[in-house]
């Protein structure tokens, strides 16, 4: 909750201040003499500044509510309590009061430090002490070193001197103190605004993480074999749907018979989910390699018949006949006029063909693979390793937005003609 | 026998709906090699049908299309097309564009080169031979469809309101080109238009057509085609003729929009 505020105050303050800068540097272009803006989509142009404060805004805010390092320190949202603290209880037993005191060493949790000395001090209470995980609380048998133990009817009345009883608590250096039902009392350290690693880690922790499992691996394979795998699946299945839509397509766009048979199949598949398809491509194929690459092959395999069969139905008439009043060929018109008049369709169609299928491996490997970016991370979460697992999104982010770069520059580069008819 | 013969066409579409238009009634007309034919008439009166017909993408409920002795069946490379616009192919430069013909019949690419060369020199497309075609202008878009017609050496050349997107200036001047080539290749070309003066400029003879049925309407034979060639079109407009005919046509074919309104309010 308080991240997010924080997020919407960034958000208004950001474009208060960008708005002022940009006013006082303003330039004299078309756009900006513009004086209708509201409503013209021409004149809304991405805000730059905007882009880059709100991408370093998302890491500022990850860094400062998981305690970053590379954040300097007054940045840091009020991180939990660590180092040393303790407090007095006051146990009674048979009439007499005793006060012992419990020393407290809160520590990360991945370190393990020594307990602090003490020692035992008089009376029949004695001191204790205790080893505390930041975040975590602990439940604290006072009484276990002490002559007279709860069994033998010793009872916790008071913390530092404040009388409790079974159920209350009291606030300590460093944390609060609560006393069970039972009256054993438990001591939960201060845990601040910032996230516990485990929940979401730091993101130099990620950094690192990332660094540690492209060079060792993880889960037996490197961090390359898993996203590799994922590529290939996805690369082999689009070639493997696109080899048989697109041709498909195309008959379905020149023959009434293909367009009449296939029709109510494609149609019927094209809403189907493909990830409502792995549970049946799992019995039939099982988890391994073939299953995959039939569920994208399916996955590919409508978008690019539909896309193809839209590409020939949506050329214009006049061409194919200009192109047969110049003595072309039914060949030559596939060849010289059909296919290039479809390919910006086919390549709309590849460039959602292939999110599809991105999506889909992730979703199958989550389901069940050996390998693979989806792999990863379900088999990260088992083992509470958010930091994989925040890296694995990061990167299947990174890799999904890279393939549609690709797409589109490939697309700009051959078939410079799209959209020109 | 050379020259193109249309021979008592009619035309009947069958709708959807159990109805019919009858786009075509009962048309006739002989073109001898190398007249040149423009055909005027309300939208809606049949021209564009005539004209796929002719080209051989339409086969007549009625009739049929002899050319140089033999019955037109489909299309074919003896009857060029020249469009509105967009039947270029962009995916081609404008070289590529105006050689498609040759290149279809597998003609040896030195010899292409000459022919391409040739045209885009006689359109003055030169300078633009690389270029795609998307980025040229509409009048030179134009010009490259001329052009990828005359590649084709065809005997017959249609033109279904070829100039009717471009604006007045280029169009003028591609009128003079019409002309130009006309008179050069020698072609029997047949160039329908909505623009009466487009069609007495460029009309040695003039086919005025009526619709609902669509039909001839009235025939001309008119001076101005070869007075044009090779002189400004402006001065031709100036021969007291020439007003005169406008006059007489745009009335006519007033008229049969007069009529055609009347007609629907009567059916209103
Ligand atoms: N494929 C078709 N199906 C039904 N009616 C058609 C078809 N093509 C043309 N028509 C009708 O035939 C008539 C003549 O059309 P067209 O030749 O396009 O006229 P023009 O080119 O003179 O404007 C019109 O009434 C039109 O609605
Ligand atoms: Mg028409």
């Amino acid at each position: 909750m308080i991240p997010f505020l924080v997020y919407i105050a960034i958000f208004v303050a950001a474009f208060y201040v960008v708005s002022y800068i940009a006013q006082k540097t303003a330039k004299r272009d078309y756009t900006s003499l513009k004086t209708v803006t509201f409503g013209d989509e021409s004149a809304v142009r991405s805000n730059r500044a905007a882009s880059f404060i709100s991408i370093v805004t998302l890491f500022v805010i990850w860094g400062a509510f998981t305690g970053s390092k590379m954040l300097p320190g007054f940045m840091h949202a009020p991180g939990p309590f660590f180092g040393d603290t303790s407090f007095t209880y006051t146990a009674e037993a048979n009439g007499q009061r005793d006060d012992a005191e419990v020393h407290f060493r809160v520590h990360r949790p991945d370190e393990t430090p020594e307990p602090i000395e003490i020692d035992p001090g008089e009376g029949f209470a004695k001191n204790d002490s205790e080893l505390v995980v930041a975040w975590r609380s602990k439940l604290l048998r006072v009484d276990r070193n002490d002559e007279i133990s709860k069994s033998d009817g010793a009872t916790v009345v008071a913390i530092n001197g404040e009388p409790i009883a079974p159920g209350g608590s009291v606030a300590v250096n460093g944390g609060i103190v609560t006393l069970s039902d039972k009256g054993t009392p438990s001591f939960e350290p201060d845990s601040g605004l910032q996230m516990e690693p485990i929940w979401l880690p730091s993101p130099e922790g990620v950094v690192l993480r990332t660094v540690e499992i492209a060079s060792t691996g993880f889960q037996g394979s490197t961090l390359w074999e898993h996203l590799g795998f994922s590529l290939y699946r996805v690369l082999l299945g689009f070639l493997c749907g696109a080899l048989v839509g697109i041709p498909l397509g195309y008959a379905m766009g020149l023959s009434d018979w293909f367009r009449g048979w296939f029709d109510p199949i494609v149609e019927f598949m094209r809403p189907v989910p493909p990830l409502a398809l792995i549970p049946l491509v799992i019995i039939w194929a099982g988890i391994g390699e073939t299953g995959k690459i039939i569920l994208l092959f399916l996955a590919a395999l409508w978008i690019m018949a539909i896309s193809a069969r839209s590409g020939v139905s949506g050329v214009k008439i006049s061409k194919v006949h200009a192109a047969y009043s110049l003595g072309a060929s039914k060949w030559q018109i596939m060849r010289h006029v059909i296919i290039p008049n479809s390919l910006p369709e086919i390549f709309t169609g590849a460039r959602v063909a292939m999110g599809v299928c991105w999506g889909t491996v992730v979703a199958a490997e989550l389901v069940a693979a050996e390998k693979g970016a989806g792999k990863m991370i379900v088999a990260a979460s088992k083992f509470q390793n958010t930091d994989i697992v925040i890296m694995g999104i990061i990167l299947i982010g990174i890799i999904g937005f890279g393939i549609d770069v690709l797409m589109r520059y490939a697309e700009k580069i051959l078939v410079p003609w799209k959209g020109k008819g | 026998m050379s020259g193109l013969s249309i021979d008592n066409i009619s035309m009947r579409f069958d709708l959807p709906d159990g109805g019919h238009v009858q786009a075509l009634k009962d048309v006739s007309l002989d073109l001898q090699a190398g007249e040149l034919l423009s055909v005027l008439g309300p939208s809606g009166c049949g021209k564009t049908t005539l004209l796929n017909i002719v080209a051989g993408f339409l086969a007549p409920t009625e009739g049929q299309i002899v050319l140089n002795g033999h019955q037109v069946t489909g299309p074919d490379a003896e009857r060029g097309m020249v469009f509105q616009q967009g039947a270029l192919f962009e995916w081609m430069s404008v070289r590529d564009n105006v050689g498609f013909g040759p290149s279809m019949k597998g003609m040896p690419s030195k010899e292409k080169a000459e022919i391409v060369d040739h045209l885009l020199d006689v359109v003055g497309l030169q300078d633009f031979k690389e270029k795609a075609v998307y980025e040229l202008s509409g009048g030179m878009q134009q010009r490259v469809s001329l052009a990828r017609c005359l590649a084709n050496d065809p005997d017959v050349i249609l033109m279904d309101e070829p100039l009717g997107a471009l604006d007045a200036l280029t169009r003028e001047k591609m009128q003079s080109l019409v002309l130009k080539l006309w008179k050069e290749t020698g072609k029997t070309i047949i160039l329908i238009t909505h623009s009466v003066e487009e069609a007495l400029l460029l009309g040695e003879r003039l086919l005025v057509m009526a619709p609902r049925p669509g039909r001839i309407h009235k025939e001309y034979r008119l001076p101005f085609a070869d007075l044009g060639v090779g002189q400004d079109l402006r001065e031709v407009k100036k021969h007291p003729d020439f007003a005169v005919k406008r006059e007489e046509i745009l009335g006519m074919i007033w008229d049969m929009e007069e009529e055609i309104m009347g007609r629907s309010e009567d059916a209103a």
